[in-house]
């Protein structure tokens, strides 16, 4: 009986319907609009005379005698050679996903499972670090960097960004771990394991959920970065989202902006995929801290 | 766990975050505390039969010299925190003077890079907040309320604008809103008026910017709020039903107060982010009219050809301590509830 009645249609859930409904067209449009407009000219997508340029590709028909064009993702990967960008990020976004699990997986399980004070201090000081704006730390990389010669290459952005990454991995694992009953590496123990065993053979099968999950978060921070990589990257080091800001600067000129929005669609395009899949681990990462807490 | 054992754990991640954190924010603080040498100039005279002439150079060798003696500069103390980039005490007492008005006064110390940037920083975080909270939560209401087989499509759909990069989402939205852009040529068609921009204007842009705020963050409070919803319980829902109360009256006397510790939570995500507003006024080239903290020290670093240590130091010591006045109320509430628990 009660689903009969939340099934009917009543004057607030067509208000809820049509809010929703909404929100949806603000939230996608912009990125339907300029994956459709990326396979355009410049004159279409950015057309005074008629937004509808942009849909039915006029000019780009004219320029190059088919609605759809790939000049701006040849201009971007090829002619400016944003596939070394692609390359570049996929470097420190591995590396900075693997290193920063390592290190979470092995502290937030420690913490999780100390009973001292002092565990307490160290996920407040971790709540505190990661309040920081990544800006103040930046600058005060730079000096230090400059000395050591060690600026500008691939490994000093990875290590920042695995220790800027780290409170809140280590907060999210501490959680996760937090739910894994004690009782499974106690009883390990008691039948003779160390604690590096108990953690190798008992933790470490089951930790994965959790692992996957924090991962997202480590990749999404890592590829989404322009803070630290615009500022301690050289130039032939560059990652993409520094790529794309300094493509702005460059190719302002007619038709060249073209090769901004292909790579702007480029860069968007595996996010867009990773929530395809992984949305549900998102939901329920975005959820872990809160929910309980 | 063994004191031992624990810091075998601990050691990578609490070393990273010691060297890469804890240390950088120690080391711009005493870069706020130095200035750059200045160059050694020599004065030389040269004499010839039409007269003589002064001209000075920079001797190379001995300013080196100097900057190999202090690397990091002259001692400067925290004249640095008062000149005219940061909080500019000496102009405020002038103009403070030589106002005749509030308005006027206010006006003049909106002129300092650092009160510009404060003033937006400030108003940001303080609406966008709000609006991210109230929005997510009538999304979330919305979504609860929807068929169950368009549920996972609409989440799908809303964590988008969320997870896209800051850069790259501010840009989409900027070449819509671009004069010759889809949003923006439209504007211009409705009011009839050309010249119409909303980067021209400074309260547009201001709100340009804000609206990309809210789009950006509300999937974050939306998707939070959901989850609440999903652990409201059923029994006090259908207890305040059977006692009369109509729908708004239960969400607002059962839902709300259940979902009271996720808004606490996600309002203190949301300062924290956005407090460090950054990347869209690279994106929307937003700084003619807005600047933020975040902006301003990066164009201490970036801007000038040699990178000003000392005002990024500054500017990042005067951040650290507002974001520590942001979070004291949540300290001090995990202080007491770990006490209690303690206690008890």
């Amino acid at each position: 009986m009660n689903t009969k009645i939340e099934n009917k249609l009543t004057p607030v859930r067509i208000i809820a319907f049509v809010f929703v409904a909404l929100w949806l067209i603000v939230a996608m449009f912009p990125f339907i609009w300029t994956l459709w407009g990326s396979f355009k000219v410049q004159a279409d997508f950015f057309s005074k005379a008629d937004w509808a340029n942009a849909i039915f590709g006029f000019h780009t028909e004219k320029q190059t005698g088919n609605f759809f064009t790939i000049d701006g993702y040849y201009g971007s990967w090829i002619q400016e050679e944003f596939w070394r960008a692609v390359i570049n990020t996929s470097i420190v976004v591995f590396f900075t996903v693997l290193i920063s699990l390592t290190f979470g997986t092995l502290g937030g399980y420690a913490l999780a499972r100390s009973t001292y004070r002092y565990a307490f201090w160290i996920l407040m000081a971790g709540l505190i670090f990661r309040a920081m704006p990544h800006m103040t730390l930046v600058s005060g990389y730079l000096q230090p960097f400059f000395a050591w010669n060690v600026w500008g290459i691939l490994p000093t952005t990875i290590i920042v960004l695995v220790a800027i990454n780290q409170p809140f991995t280590l907060w999210m694992l501490h959680s996760f771990f937090l739910n894994i009953p004690k009782d499974l590496d106690e009883s390990a123990m008691c039948d003779g394991c160390n604690r590096f065993q108990a953690f190798r053979y008992v933790i470490i099968p089951i930790m994965w959920p959790g692992v996957i999950t924090t991962g997202l978060f480590s990749f999404l921070l890592a590829y989404n970065d322009f803070t630290v990589t615009s500022m301690l990257l050289s130039d032939e080091n560059e990652t993409m989202i520094p790529a794309i800001a300094s493509f702005l600067g460059t190719v302002q000129e007619e038709g060249k902006v073209m090769y901004a929005v292909a790579a702007v669609v480029s860069a968007t395009a595996p996010l867009f995929f990773l929530v395809m899949f992984f949305q549900r681990q998102i939901v329920s990462g975005l959820t872990a801290g809160a929910v309980k807490g | 766990m063994k004191h031992s054992t624990f810091l075998l754990f601990t050691l990578p991640s609490l070393s990273v975050m010691f060297l890469f954190i804890a240390i950088p924010i120690v080391s711009v603080f005493i870069q706020s505390l130095h200035i750059e040498h200045k160059q050694v100039i020599i004065v030389s005279e040269n004499c010839d039969p039409f007269g003589c002439e002064t001209t000075t150079s920079v001797d190379t060798e001995a300013s080196a010299k100097l900057k190999e003696k202090a690397p990091l500069g002259k001692f400067n103390g925290f004249k640095t925190y008062s000149n005219r980039m940061h909080f500019a005490f000496d102009e405020i007492g002038e103009a403070w003077n030589s106002s005749d008005s509030f308005i006027v006064f206010v006006k003049k110390i909106y002129n300092y890079p650092l009160y510009r940037a404060l003033s937006f920083t400030l108003t940001y975080t303080f609406v966008v907040t709000p609006f991210v909270l109230f929005l997510g939560f009538l999304v979330a209401l919305g979504v609860n309320n929807l068929p169950k087989l368009l549920k996972g499509p609409t989440i799908f759909a809303s964590l988008l604008p969320m997870i896209v990069t800051p850069l790259v989402g501010s840009l989409i939205l900027f070449w819509m809103v671009d004069g010759d852009g889809v949003i923006g040529a439209t504007l211009q068609k409705i009011f009839n008026d050309n010249s119409l921009s909303l980067k021209a204007s400074p309260v547009l842009t201001w709100v340009m910017l804000m609206v990309y705020g809210i789009w950006h963050l509300m999937p974050f409070s939306f998707i939070v709020f959901y989850a609440g919803l999903q652990t409201v319980p059923h029994e006090t829902i259908e207890a305040a039903t059977i006692d009369g109360a109509s729908k708004f009256q239960r969400t607002r006397h059962v839902v709300i107060p259940h979902l009271m510790p996720l808004a606490i939570f996600i309002t203190l995500i949301l300062l924290m982010d956005n407090f460090r507003v950054f990347e869209p006024i690279i994106s929307f080239r937003a700084e003619a009219h807005a600047t933020s903290i975040s902006w301003l020290i990066w164009n201490h670093l970036r801007e000038s050809a040699y990178p000003l240590y000392n005002a990024a130091g500054a500017t990042s010591m005067i951040t650290i301590f507002c974001v520590g006045i942001l979070l004291l109320p949540v300290l001090i509430r995990t202080w007491r509830d770990f006490n209690e628990k303690n206690k008890g």
